[in-house]
């Protein structure tokens, strides 16, 4: 288990337009799986571009407690990408005035940011429908001054989304790191005990399950019933929904990809899952992403990958809602992750 | 051609088995298809039956594609064992049930 970021390992990886170049060429320019573009025109949803904006999603900073294997953020202690109070401001902007009923913020783990509680608490007075915070659970468990977020998160009536890979021990931890489930457990426990995650309550509580390895999510339904079941009979713990996201072939799952020799079955599997209806509502269409220095992109993945957007608004501090709407969305081999099986996007599946 | 009998990546052609018997290969997708969608047996249990059978038929493309696929329904590595145990034990079983007849036999012939 690596506890440093590819960045801080000063890995080949590290560098986006490496990561690029992989999945421009390679087996897609040998003509042996089709280009995302082809696939998508084929379908007739080329060139991809936005509909109505309904997720606004502020990544906060890159800096995070856990170092996972598959983290597309290349996220971990090690980085110092965090951002600023003006940034945030800039955001709060935004906020005020977007069309989105989603704000959905992400990171690394977002609560590391020292002016995480103040943007939270600035950001809820916008009165916005649904306010997530994608929380990696240990992370409330990691220090003391972490403790009392159940409390806050219930105070501003968040929307809690959390990762949880598993519901044993021992693929958990494989992913994430030792210790990760025991903490996991404890803190959705806490969250539990604030009122999250009962039937018919307000207080939502999701989670998150990424393949631990290079395969598939397989029906989210399915492994909802499952999880919910062996949570609530081993733990007592109890949650809404579970989104099952699909890991994109970039950073450090292309990474793991590369390095246990997968990468080319598993863009054969992407590209054999392909599902034309997955396009139409892919999360590109609905999400704008935002990054810590306030750059916009069509999806956190892009955000990774470096792809700004195409529009001639760049950044959050210039943002026009009708002209960044006007944009064809920017593509690579990457997304065939999100159009494999029943789609996949933050908020599970898609189709 | 390739110089082994079984090439991993000859399991993603198996579709194309149809193109030679476009009747029969359809009729066979569409039953296998049929088999493993949830009925009386969740979609789950019939995945470890399918494991398990793959191992006792010795088929590597199932073994492969099983374990994917356990993978993917969240299945822990313990049950995709406990499961290829329950076909080992019936094929020795199947082994060793055939001693009867040799005791049988045994027992015919001699004084």
């Amino acid at each position: 288990m690596a506890t440093k970021s590819l960045k801080a390992r000063q890995d080949a990886l590290a560098d986006i337009n490496k990561q690029l170049n992989i999945l421009e060429n390679g087996i897609f320019a040998e003509g042996e799986l089709p280009y995302f573009r082809d696939k998508i025109a084929e379908a007739g949803h080329f060139p991809l571009r936005p509909q109505k904006l309904e997720i606004l999603q502020i990544n906060v900073g890159y800096m995070c407690n856990q170092v996972c294997e598959h983290c597309h953020v290349d996220a971990g202690p090690d980085r110092k990408e965090i951002m600023t109070r003006e940034t945030m401001t800039q955001c709060l902007d935004v906020i005020r005035k977007t069309g989105a009923h989603t704000l959905d913020l992400t990171g690394g783990a977002p609560e590391m940011n020292p002016d995480f509680r103040w943007f939270v608490e600035e950001a809820a007075k916008a009165g916005i429908m649904d306010f997530i915070v994608r929380s990696n659970l240990t992370i409330i468990r990691a220090n003391k001054k972490y403790y009392d977020l159940p409390h806050f998160f219930k105070k501003h009536n968040i929307h809690v989304v959390s990762s949880m890979p598993h519901y044993t021990r021992g693929k958990t931890d494989k992913q994430r790191g030792d210790g990760v489930f025991d903490k996991s457990i404890k803190a959705l426990q806490e969250l539990n005990a604030v009122g999250y995650g009962q039937a018919g309550g307000n207080l939502k509580l999701d989670l998150v399950y990424n393949p631990s390895g290079a395969f598939l999510p397989g029906d989210q339904a399915a492994l909802e019933q499952d999880f919910k079941k062996a949570l609530m009979t081993d733990f007592g713990i109890a949650f809404h929904n579970l989104f099952a996201i699909t890991n994109l072939p970039i950073s450090r799952f292309l990474d793991y990809l590369i390095a246990s020799e997968n990468y080319e079955d598993y863009m054969y599997a992407l590209v054999d899952a392909f599902n034309p209806a997955a396009v139409a509502s892919v999360m590109c269409t609905n999400t704008l992403s935002v990054s810590w220095d306030g750059w916009l992109y069509d999806c956190d993945f892009n955000q990774m990958l470096g792809l700004k957007n195409a529009s001639p608004v760049k950044h959050i501090k210039e943002y026009q809602e009708d002209i960044l709407q006007d944009r064809d969305i920017i593509i690579s081999q990457h997304c065939y992750g999100c159009t494999a099986g029943a789609g996949s996007s933050c908020q599970g599946t898609v189709a | 051609m390739a110089n082994s009998y079984y090439d991993p990546a000859d399991l993603r052609k198996f579709g194309k088995i149809t193109e030679w018997s476009e009747e029969l290969g359809s009729k066979f997708f569409e039953y296998y298809g049929k088999v493993f969608e949830e009925g009386a047996l969740s979609a789950r249990e019939k995945s470890l039956i399918a494991l398990a059978v793959a191992h006792v038929v010795k088929c590597p493309y199932c073994i492969d594609a099983y374990t994917k696929d356990g993978l993917e329904r969240g299945i822990t590595r313990e049950e995709m064992m406990e499961a290829v145990h329950a076909g080992a034990a019936i094929e020795s079983g199947a082994t060793l049930v055939h001693a009867v007849q040799m005791m049988n036999k045994h027992d015919k012939l001699s004084m």
